[in-house]
This record gives structure tokens, C-alpha cells and sequence, in this order.
């Protein structure tokens, strides 16, 4: 979508955040392929994530009654979500907080650097918020002259490595321990030199290097997990401690949260906190979770803001199919069992959403046009949707964005003349006829043409049978 | 057309007419109300790396003492003195500096409630729990905890919580589980969790 | 009970074993089979790439085509699904709700092989003879979309002869995905190979499953590495008794270099 109007639906703009690739998902993941040690780490990363949910998913007898409400309510929130984003408003607004709305990418950034610029500060510290990864929000205080410092342990390794982030969850995946010492000792400051790859070591190191950064830092900037219309509380769900550094210490927190993640109510989250961890880290509960109402005197920020983000989700809600993507509550559970996603990691997918519940939400907040190639990079195989605590049919939505997404012409001409022969049977019985003939006089040749040759490459064609069925149901 | 009023026409037109009431969520999940396990949350505590004590109200100085004695701490300014040896340095919060709570060894509050099933304790500010900050930068925590404070479930725990105040959920010892998706203990928060759990009938 | 085969255009094109397999397993056990020829192709293909338009006439057909039947049955998980999960929502996305409602009903009656014999006929020693070492791949529509669950299990347990080994890390996908195979052909050939690893581990002399075209897959790829592991449909096994001499014939899979 190029022009937009005024108060209509609007896609994501061009030109900021991080929810383009540079190019299409097949060639980015071929690249993926052809790395053996990528392959083993997201291959043990996988494996062991999908043990330890599948455990304590086990342990709730009523899982899937938790998923159906979990479901419902998010559907509900879409169904009422001008409505609960003024509530939540006004009961952020009654308790100290101030709410600000951003259309898009640019207007989030804006307004969040001049908020931190008011404070005077030139560094902020961040929890890790996939909302402010999406806008490029680092990149656009950087060139205010703002520093931005990550604190979740992940976010730190990409921000370190000079990386990427490959995971909605753990944005480091595709690092193994032995990747991550030799970051640390190549790129954080005062780090001991004998550091081990032991994983609590490294752990140690972070916490070592980024504790003076937590006292010293007087804004910080978080995503929200959650935040309830009905009383304007705000949940940001860690694991670390960073988030409760980051929400506790500072003067001045600023949070920027997709208008999606509101719930209607307090009680919601009784179904959302046993969803999320279960799904997300396979953890019965996750080490901390942090909720806060506007401004508590004495207690935490004094100064608390709200950055209400529609950058596209807007033109999300308008797809009466395709608005069931907002209900996602950034688990990864998707990613986790994608065989798909298993296999490339998450730079292929070229938007900070990787895995399947990215190949279905970055064409949507785009446009399908500006990342076509995702809807195709599934088999529809389902585990996905099954994962899923929020149940999104993320099969469907692929199918419903693959026939929205532009076509290839001779593909198109070829689907068109294939349809036509099917809906004939004499065509259709000749032309049998005539693969069969085709086949057996190309038998000598090594495969297929471009772009059937992906086939051939790697798996030989069965045999032409010598008559189809129909032909040997006409003969009995 | 401000930024609010814009958000808000594009959200109201792609959502289209809008329906007269929230809808009916299916809420046959396992409600609030069922009997709390504490056997479960000790057994919960320490799955995850926390330790656990069971001792009558007069043994929680001892325990603070084994745990922290010593060394100096942070105390909220309504726990129960008689919960402190007198082996230990309390400083009372007083609107502490950062660098000053940074600078102690350990804390010990009290709790607003905790949940069996998922072995969380949840802290909301009240005056013997104190103020965010000092449960996160001393090293150990030490939360002392009454049975009858133990519900089943998440939904007894929303129930009973208050949304205005401001809560932190507690599941065992700051962990991640960044480095190849393993759970490590001991990032940013207290490495240390403690909780002591009284039996049933002690006095507030 | 009278039968309507929906043999899907796969079986009956390049695969026509798997097909002639479930007419004699199902008159073996006494059923009549009819096979309405104006049938062609369920659609699926279409719609999975983005063409549920072009599918229409398809679904329309397919309708049409099953409509008079009582009981339709397929030996294929994906076909099946097709009609079950995409028939009626292609015809609504056209606007045409009475043949959603027909495409409900035909699907309500439709039924893949293992399902109808264990549901539908309640047997699941079914008479077959079948002396190999054999591992199943439960495909992803039959796993996730039909829910098939064990009954192919069931029904390949009670086959004399036969040796059944599980499958390391069964339900995961072969990679085929239709399209996918071909518009990102290296990410469904990393995954073929490790189906493939899995299979080979075994040690099984024969993967089976219940749809040919993941089976298409599997044995491109076991045949293109000379593996010597062969892949034969469910139906073909059931279908197979000592008269018919399953040791050599079952599942004629081979391939071309």
C-alpha cells in the first residue's frame, strides 16, 4: 500500500523498522541451510524447548479449555478494540500515567526520543520489546544521539555480536556458548579474559558487566506483555530480573506496546500467565513478572509513559481472516515446532517476526506485496497451529495470504490451464495420457526443467505407472 | 487529525459496526477455589532452585540467621522484628539510595500471597514487603511466607491480588534460559531465593 | 455397503497401485465399489497455492461428482482434508453459500481409508499378509488435520507377517508441502533428509504412510541415495494376501535415475 488516507486502515510505512527483508525467503534460506553449525544449535535449541513444554503443558489437565478462553478473548479484544484502548486511557491516565498514540513506525520513534531527550538523558536501557524492534526504535535514537542498551541476555549477545535477532523469544538462538564467550571477549567492555563458556558463567558476565548501567540509567524503555482496559495495569513477563531493573529503577519509563496486546480484564490474565509461560519458555511460571499501575508515589518511575502502536495492525484487523494473527501473545511456541524454522532460523523470514506466526503477520502489517515470498515458506504441515495457546489457524492464514499474494505469471497461466484440464475430463484423461508419454521419452534425461528441477535435484520421480487407474478400472 | 484521533478512525474502520457487548468467554478452565497444596509449592520451590524452610513463626530468626547471618541487610519497614537475629545488620528502608541497597547482602520480606501449582510467591508493596527495588538488588532473598497466603492456582491469585498496587511475581531465583535454551540461574535479580513457609494458625 | 472411490488424481495418474489396492481390499471385504469417472482432481493443489479461485470449478466438480453417494473413500490423508477443511470455505470466499453447504455435506460423508475401516467397518484385522520389516510416516493431514491418530497403527499391528517399527520423530514433516518442494526446494530437501535419517534407522525394508504424495517424496529420496528401503502405500499392505504374493509385488515404487 502506497498512499494512505486519513482514518483508513494503513499498512506499515517503507523505510524504517525491521519488518522487510532484503530479499526472498528462499534465498535467504538457502543460505541458512548451507551452515552446519546454525543448523545444530537451532536443531538442539528446538529439541530441548519442545521437551520442556510438552512436560509441563502435560501437567494442566485443562489446557485446552485455557486455549479456548485465551482464544475468545483475544477475539473479543479485536471485536472491541477502539473501545478498550480509550478505556485503558483513561484508567492509565487516572493513575498518574500518560498515554500517547503512534500511527506508525516514525511517529512511535519521534515520540519516544523526545521523551527521552526531555530527560536529558543521552542513554536509555531496554527490556527486550519485539514492538520497539519492529519500529527500529534503537536506530532512530542512535541518530538522536541516544544510546540504547539492551539488558535481556540474548538481546545483549545480537546487540554485542553486531547481530540480528533469529527468535521472537530468545533472539539469539542460532549462538551456541562457545559463540557467545567469543562475543563477550571480543565486544564487552572489562570482561575478565579467563570467562568459560559455561552458560552460568557467561550469565554471570552479563550481570557483572551491565549491573553500574542499571543503577546509573534514569529512563528505560519496555515492551508490555499484557495491559488491562479496566484498570490501566500494565504486566512485562522475564526472566532475568533486567525487565524489573528496567521498570523499577529509572525516573522515567517509557513503554511502547502494539494496541493488540490490550485484554479487557483484570481477570483475563489469570488465563494469559498460564498460557504464555508454559507455551513460551516450557516454564510452569517464568522467573518474574512485573505489573504496574500508572505511577506508584515512592515506589518505582515517577514518570510513566504509554506509546499506543498501530503501524499496520490497523489494515490486520481489516482482513476479516487474516485479524486472528493479532491475537498472538509472542510466545514462539510456532517457531519452536517448525520444521521449517527448525531447519533456517530466523534471519530467512527478514522481518523481526520469524518462524509461522511471522510468515503470517509481517505480510499483513506490510502488505503482502512487500514480503510475498513468506506465505509460501510452509509446508501447511499444522504443528504450528496446534502449538499455538491462542489457537490462530496459522495454516489457514497462510492459504488466505498465499491466494492474496501477487502471482508469478506462468505460474498463474499454468494454475489457470490446470484448473481448466480438471474441470474436463476428456482433457484431463489426455493429457494422463500425455505426462505419461512425455515422461517416458525424457527417461534418459537427469530431471526436470526450472522451475521443477528443485525436485529432481535431490529425489528421483517415480516411474511412470504403465496405466492409471482409470484406465485399469475401464479394462477389469 | 491528532495521532489518538487517527489510530482511532483507522481501528474503527477496519473493525467495522461494532458489537453491543464483550463477548462470552468460555471460562471452564480450572477456576479459583480448590484447596491449596503446600506440599506442592515446597516441591514447586525447589524444582526451581529455590530453598525452601518449614518452621513455626519463632524458628524464622534462626533461619535468617543460617542464611544471612552476618551480613548486612535490607529490611522493609514493617516486617516483624522478632523475624531478625541479632546476628544480622538490618537497615530498615528509609528511602534508601540505590547505591546503598546495591551495596547490602540480602533482604527479607514478607509476601502477599503465593501459588502452589507454578511455586510463585507475588509481592505487592504492602509495608512488611517494602518497595521493588530492595528485592532486587541484594544478592539473597528471604521471603517469609504463612500457609493460609498459599492458593492453588493462577485464578486464586488474581482474585485475591490488587491491580492498583504494584505486584512481582516471583518464580524461584533470577534465571534465563537464553544460552541455548537451557535454565541458568542467576542473572540480574537476587541468585538466591529463600522462602520459609509457616505452618498453618501463625499469627500475622 | 456401497462404495464411491474418490481416487484422487495422484493415485490415479502416477500411483495407481495405492488405488487398485483399496478396490480389493474393500470388495475383499465384501463392499461393492463404484468409481464415478467424472471425477478429476479434489483442488487441493490449487488452493494450497493461492489459486482458490482456479479451485472452484474443482470443488464444484468434486461436488457434483460425489454427491450421490452414501460413503466416499479415499486412500489419501490430504485429499481428504481437502474436502473437509477447504471445500465449503473456497465456495464461501465465492460467494456461493448453497454449494458450501453441499461441499459440508459430501465431506460429511468422506472418509480416508484408515478411518473408514476402523470407524466405519469397525475392523482392523482386515485379512492381510505382509512379511517385512515396515516403519510408518504418520503425514501431516492425516496427523493434524484428520486426526487419524493410531488406527493406521491398529490396522498395520494385525497384519500376519508383518514387523512394525516406530518411527524416530514420526511427526515430523517430510518436507513436501505440494509447492513447497518445488518454491523452496533446499529447505524441503533438508528436511527430507532428515526423514530419511530416521527411516534409515530403523531399519525397516519399507516406509509406508497413507498418502501417496508424501510417499512420492520419501521414495524419490530413498531411491535418488540407493537406500534399497522402498515406500509402499497403507492400501497396498492392507490389500496384500498370501494369494496375491505380497513378498515381490506390493508397491511397485521404482524410480527413475
Amino acid at each position: 500500500m502506497s498512499r494512505t488516507f486519513l482514518g483508513m486502515p494503513a499498512t506499515a510505512p517503507r523505510g524504517v523498522g525491521h519488518l522487510r527483508g532484503d530479499e526472498p525467503f528462499p534465498a535467504a534460506a538457502r543460505r541458512a541451510l548451507a551452515d552446519p553449525q546454525l543448523r545444530r544449535n537451532l536443531g538442539h535449541a528446538t529439541t530441548t524447548i519442545r521437551a520442556k513444554s510438552g512436560a509441563v503443558i502435560a501437567e494442566l489437565p485443562d489446557w485446552q479449555q485455557l486455549r479456548a478462553a485465551g482464544s475468545a478473548i483475544k477475539a473479543d479484544v479485536l471485536a472491541r478494540l477502539p473501545e478498550l484502548l480509550e478505556q485503558l486511557e483513561l484508567a492509565v491516565t487516572a493513575a498518574g500515567g500518560t498515554v500517547h498514540w503512534a500511527a506508525d513506525a516514525v511517529e512511535a520513534n519521534r515520540i519516544v526520543t523526545e521523551l527521552v531527550a526531555a530527560t536529558g538523558s543521552d542513554r536509555v536501557i531496554k527490556v527486550k520489546s519485539m514492538a520497539t524492534q519492529e519500529i527500529g526504535l534503537n536506530e532512530a535514537l542512535e541518530a538522536a544521539g541516544i544510546t540504547s542498551v539492551e539488558t535481556d541476555l540474548a538481546e545483549l549477545i545480537v546487540q554485542l555480536g553486531d547481530d540480528r535477532p533469529s527468535h521472537i523469544l530468545v533472539p539469539a538462538i542460532h549462538r551456541n556458548r562457545a559463540e557467545i564467550r567469543e562475543i563477550f571477549l571480543r565486544a564487552m567492555p572489562g570482561v575478565d579474559p579467563a570467562l568459560t563458556d559455561d552458560p552460568a558463567a557467561l550469565a554471570a558476565a552479563a550481570r557483572r558487566y551491565l549491573r553500574e548501567t542499571f543503577l546509573s540509567t534514569p529512563v528505560a524503555v519496555s515492551g508490555a506483555n499484557f495491559a488491562v482496559a479496566e484498570t490501566g495495569t500494565l504486566a512485562v513477563v522475564e526472566s532475568e530480573g533486567n525487565g524489573r531493573m528496567c521498570l523499577t529503577l529509572p525516573e522515567t519509563l517509557i513503554t511502547v506496546m502494539g494496541v493488540e496486546k490490550v485484554v479487557p480484564t483484570w481477570q483475563d490474565l489469570e488465563v494469559f500467565l498460564q498460557l504464555l509461560p508454559r507455551a513460551s519458555t516450557g516454564e510452569r511460571m517464568n522467573p518474574y513478572t512485573s505489573m504496574w499501575t500508572g505511577v506508584t508515589p515512592g515506589d518505582g518511575p515517577q514518570a510513566v509513559h504509554l506509546v499506543l502502536l498501530d503501524n499496520g495492525r490497523s489494515a490486520v484487523l481489516a482482513d476479516e481472516v487474516g485479524r486472528q494473527a493479532l491475537h498472538c501473545i509472542r510466545c514462539s511456541a510456532c517457531l519452536n515446532v517448525c520444521p521449517v524454522y527448525e531447519r533456517t532460523g530466523g534471519h530467512a523470514y527478514g522481518s523481526v517476526y520469524p518462524g509461522p506466526i511471522g510468515a503470517v503477520l509481517s505480510p499483513q502489517l506490510t502488505g503482502v506485496a512487500d514480503n510475498a515470498s513468506l506465505p509460501y515458506a510452509s509446508t501447511l504441515c499444522g504443528a504450528c497451529y496446534d502449538a499455538c495457546p491462542v489457537k490462530i489457524n496459522i495454516p489457514e492464514l497462510l492459504v488466505h495470504l498465499r491466494d492474496r499474494a501477487p502471482h508469478p505469471r506462468a505460474e498463474a497461466a499454468a494454475m489457470a490451464a490446470a484448473a481448466y484440464v480438471m474441470d474436463h475430463p476428456a482433457l484431463y484423461t489426455a493429457a494422463q495420457r500425455a505426462a505419461r508419454l512425455s515422461r517416458l521419452a525424457g527417461r534418459r534425461g537427469r530431471g526436470l526443467p526450472p522451475p521443477l528441477s528443485g525436485w529432481t535435484a535431490s529425489r528421483d520421480l517415480p516411474e511412470p505407472p504403465p496405466r492409471t487407474f482409470r484406465q485399469w478400472w475401464a479394462q477389469r | 487529525m491528532s495521532q489518538r484521533e487517527e489510530v482511532l478512525a483507522r481501528l474503527r474502520a477496519a473493525r467495522g459496526a461494532a458489537p453491543a457487548a464483550p463477548a462470552a468467554v468460555p471460562r471452564d478452565y480450572r477456576r479459583a477455589g480448590a484447596e491449596a497444596d503446600l506440599d506442592l509449592l515446597v516441591h514447586r520451590l525447589t524444582d526451581y532452585r529455590a530453598t525452601v524452610h518449614r518452621c513455626t513463626d519463632d524458628a524464622v530468626a534462626e533461619v535468617v540467621d543460617a542464611v544471612l547471618g552476618g551480613r548486612r541487610i535490607v529490611v522493609p519497614p514493617g516486617l516483624p522484628r522478632r523475624w531478625l537475629p541479632a546476628t544480622v545488620t538490618a537497615v530498615t528502608d528509609d528511602a534508601l539510595g540505590t547505591d546503598q541497597i546495591a551495596a547490602l547482602d540480602g533482604v527479607v520480606t514478607a509476601a502477599a500471597l503465593a501459588v502452589a501449582e507454578t511455586g510463585t510467591i507475588v509481592l505487592d508493596g504492602a509495608p512488611d514487603q517494602g518497595r521493588r527495588v530492595i528485592t532486587l538488588l541484594p544478592d539473597v532473598h528471604v521471603c517469609v511466607l504463612r500457609a493460609e497466603q498459599v492458593v492453588a492456582g493462577l485464578p486464586d491469585a488474581v482474585a485475591r491480588l490488587d491491580p492498583r498496587r504494584p505486584l512481582t511475581w516471583i518464580s524461584g531465583p533470577s534465571a534465563t534460559s537464553d544460552i541455548e535454551l537451557n535454565r541458568v540461574e542467576g542473572v540480574h535479580g537476587p541468585r538466591n531465593l529463600h522462602v520459609v513457609l509457616l505452618p498453618p494458625g501463625t499469627a500475622r | 455397503m456401497r462404495v464411491a472411490l474418490f481416487v484422487t488424481c495422484l493415485a490415479d495418474t502416477m500411483f495407481p497401485a495405492a488405488a487398485t489396492a483399496t478396490v480389493r481390499l474393500l470388495e475383499r471385504l465384501g463392499h461393492e465399489v463404484v468409481f464415478p469417472e467424472a471425477q478429476t482432481c479434489c483442488g487441493q493443489m490449487h488452493v494450497n497455492t493461492g489459486y482458490l479461485g482456479d479451485a472452484l470449478p474443482l470443488v464444484r466438480r468434486h461436488v457434483r461428482t460425489f454427491a450421490p453417494y452414501d460413503v466416499v473413500v479415499a486412500p489419501s490423508g490430504s485429499c481428504v482434508g481437502s474436502v473437509r477443511h477447504q471445500h465449503a470455505m473456497v465456495a464461501r470466499r465465492a460467494g456461493d453459500e448453497r454449494l458450501a453447504g453441499q461441499a459440508e455435506e459430501v465431506a460429511a460423508r468422506t472418509y480416508e481409508l484408515s478411518e473408514f475401516l476402523v470407524d466405519v467397518l469397525g475392523v482392523t484385522d482386515v485379512g492381510a499378509y505382509f512379511p517385512h520389516r515396515v516403519t510408518y510416516h504418520p503425514t501431516c493431514h492425516s496427523l493434524r488435520v484428520l486426526r487419524v491418530g493410531d488406527r493406521p497403527l491398529r490396522l498395520l499391528r494385525q497384519v500376519r507377517g508383518l514387523e512394525l517399527v516406530e518411527l524416530p520423530q514420526a511427526e515430523q514433516c517430510c518436507g513436501f508441502g505440494g509447492t513447497f518442494a518445488v518454491k523452496n526446494a533446499d529447505t524441503s530437501t533438508a528436511m527430507l533428509a532428515d526423514k530419511l535419517r530416521h527411516v534409515l534407522s530403523t531399519g525397516a525394508d519399507v516406509c509406508t504412510a497413507g498418502d501417496s504424495s508424501c510417499l512420492m517424496h520419501i521414495g524419490g529420496g530413498l531411491s535418488r541415495l540407493r537406500t534399497g528401503v522402498r515406500t509402499v502405500h497403507l492400501a497396498e499392505i492392507l490389500a496384500a494376501t498370501e494369494e496375491t504374493g505380497a513378498v515381490a509385488a506390493a508397491g511397485r515404487t521404482g524410480a527413475r535415475t
